[in-house]
């Protein structure tokens, strides 16, 4: 059949979320598997492939195998492309069983930066991170710390080119805060007002810190088998539909343009094209939202709108809970939880499920997934789907 | 009284001696490519541009104009402590480099992207300088 599903979804785990402090990033991984395997109604036994998210501090090694008691794998690894690797994982796992290398996979992001004594933005981007030597230690001098800035520039630019503004960051904080007030999972409760973004301090301008993605301590775990075998699972399966990587690469040459002109663009063309779907058929997107502006130039990549016109595509609030275009629905990294792209894939599983409870959106047929890493450098696109099949 | 930390000192490695020892003279040493005749930045062994490993240094003109930038309020490191709020520019040379930097003697509400900018050159101990930017 053409278009066919490449894979499926079958098991879900998501742990607690947050300051929850005194554990390691591993026994997290252990407790997003034991409830991926529980919700898909496998056993430990049944895993044979292991893909691991990278995280920054690095404690999500190999040999993580050991300690989470998995055997007799086929497939392991520990992929790094930052904040689109879930998508890239997904890909691979997808690919490996269609190869037969393994039959049932598990997908796991875990990490454990916060502690009581440090704050998000300490535990993220430490002074450890940033040697003297060369180049490096250029950076350094200049106080080019962390990714704050990086975004900060990239969002800088746009609203130069485009006239993008504050309230068009805002609405997309206000709205997922909306979205996170139904989510179980979601950390970030309280109701937020346009205003009380605009009040918010300075993390590094034009960004706010309601503009910026929470850090959280915990773990997602998914599960991926074929769709053949997904049929006879507890879950209702969620298809892989479609799936790209697209890195655009920067040599900070003056012709390039890569913090307003994204390889959502590319990997969203390609994905589309893989699921035979268009954009008209997307329900809603899941989108990687490291800050706001991440979202509103992930949009317009992906065609959305017009390239600089995802201001006022989103100034009507249409992202937010009872807007025709359901984003980021459980409340993203912004409001819910920083798990890089095992955020916003594992509320597609959700959405596709429709077990989205109160926050259940209509049209769930199709589900657009983004992945982006670096400062916008490497991107990926998932297209997930109860349907077994796209066009 | 106690030391005030201060802003990091880059350590010149093998790589990028030429970058620093240009910026004690007073000058913007950047890479360039003798086979494609482009520039680069920041230092590496090969051209990012045509893949040839012939790469010479070259005065730059220091000129250039505001891509982009932000103001960074947070302090990642103490050395930053009394600096903050700071600006962090991305600074597109005439040559077709963009370089990240610091634009001084200007105020955070008047920077503009843009703008036109030249290289000065920062000494912060008697080995090391390092270019930073200014109104041109």
């Amino acid at each position: 059949m053409a278009n066919a599903a490449k894979g499926a979804i079958v098991g879900l785990g998501v742990t607690p979320m947050g300051k929850i402090y005194g554990r390691r990033a591993v026994d997290f991984a252990a407790d997003a598997i034991a409830l991926a395997l529980e919700d898909a109604g496998l056993q430990k036994s049944d895993i044979d492939g292991l893909l691991i998210n990278a995280n920054i501090p690095n404690d999500m090694d190999p040999r993580s195998q050991m300690t989470l008691g998995l055997e007799n794998l086929s497939l392991v690894n520990v992929m790094s492309a930052y904040g689109s690797t879930g998508g890239s994982m997904m890909q691979y796992a997808c690919m490996a069983i269609r190869e037969g290398l393994a039959k049932t996979i598990v997908l796991v992001y875990a990490d454990a930066p916060l502690t009581p004594s440090r704050g998000a933005g300490a535990s993220y981007s430490g002074p450890h991170r940033f040697p003297l030597g060369g180049m490096a230690g250029l950076k350094a001098h200049y106080g080019d710390f962390g990714a704050n800035l990086g975004y900060a520039m990239a969002a800088q630019r746009h609203m130069h080119l485009y006239g993008t503004t504050e309230d068009h960051f805002g609405i997309i904080a206000v709205g997922q805060r909306k979205w996170a007030q139904m989510s179980p999972w979601a950390q970030m409760k309280a109701p937020m007002t346009m205003e009380d973004h605009h009040r918010s301090r300075w993390i590094a301008e034009p960004l706010r810190l309601f503009d910026c993605c929470l850090v959280s301590n915990g773990a997602v775990a998914l599960i991926v088998t074929s769709p053949e075998r997904a049929r006879d699972l507890k879950q209702k399966p969620v298809y892989v539909l479609g799936y790209a990587q697209a890195s655009p690469g920067d040599n900070l040459a003056t012709d390039r343009h890569p913090g307003v002109e994204t390889g959502a663009k590319r990997s969203g063309e390609m994905a589309f094209r893989m699921a035979g779907i268009t954009r008209q058929d997307i329900g809603s997107c899941q989108l990687y939202d490291c800050y706001t502006y991440t979202v509103l130039v992930t949009l317009e990549d992906y065609g959305f709108c017009a390239k600089g016109e995802g201001g006022p595509f989103v100034a009507d609030g249409k992202l937010g809970p009872g807007g025709s275009l359901p984003t980021n629905t459980g409340g993203g990294q912004l409001s819910g939880y920083y798990m890089w792209s095992f955020t916003p894939m594992s509320e597609a599983v959700v959405q596709a499920r429709g077990q989205g409870g109160e926050r259940q959106i209509a049209r769930n047929d199709f589900i657009l997934v983004s992945g982006n890493g670096g400062i916008l450098n490497f991107h990926s696109t998932l297209i997930v789907s109860p349907h077994a099949s796209g066009g | 009284m106690s030391q005030t930390a201060t802003r990091p000192v880059p350590v010149p490695d093998e790589l990028s001696a030429p970058f620093f020892d240009g910026a004690r003279a007073g000058r913007l040493m950047l890479q360039h490519c003798r086979a494609c005749s482009r520039w680069s930045f920041p230092v590496r062994e090969r051209c990012p541009h045509c893949f040839a490993k012939d790469l010479e240094w070259r005065a730059a003109s220091g000129k250039g104009t505001l891509y982009t930038f932000a103001i960074m309020h947070q302090v990642m490191n103490p050395g930053f402590a009394a600096d903050v709020p700071y600006n962090v520019c991305q600074i597109d040379l005439d040559e077709g480099v963009r370089m990240v930097s610091n634009i001084i003697g200007v105020a955070s509400a008047d920077l503009r992207i843009g703008m036109r900018v030249e290289a000065v050159f920062d000494a912060l101990t008697n080995e090391v300088s390092v270019p930073k930017f200014r109104a041109a």
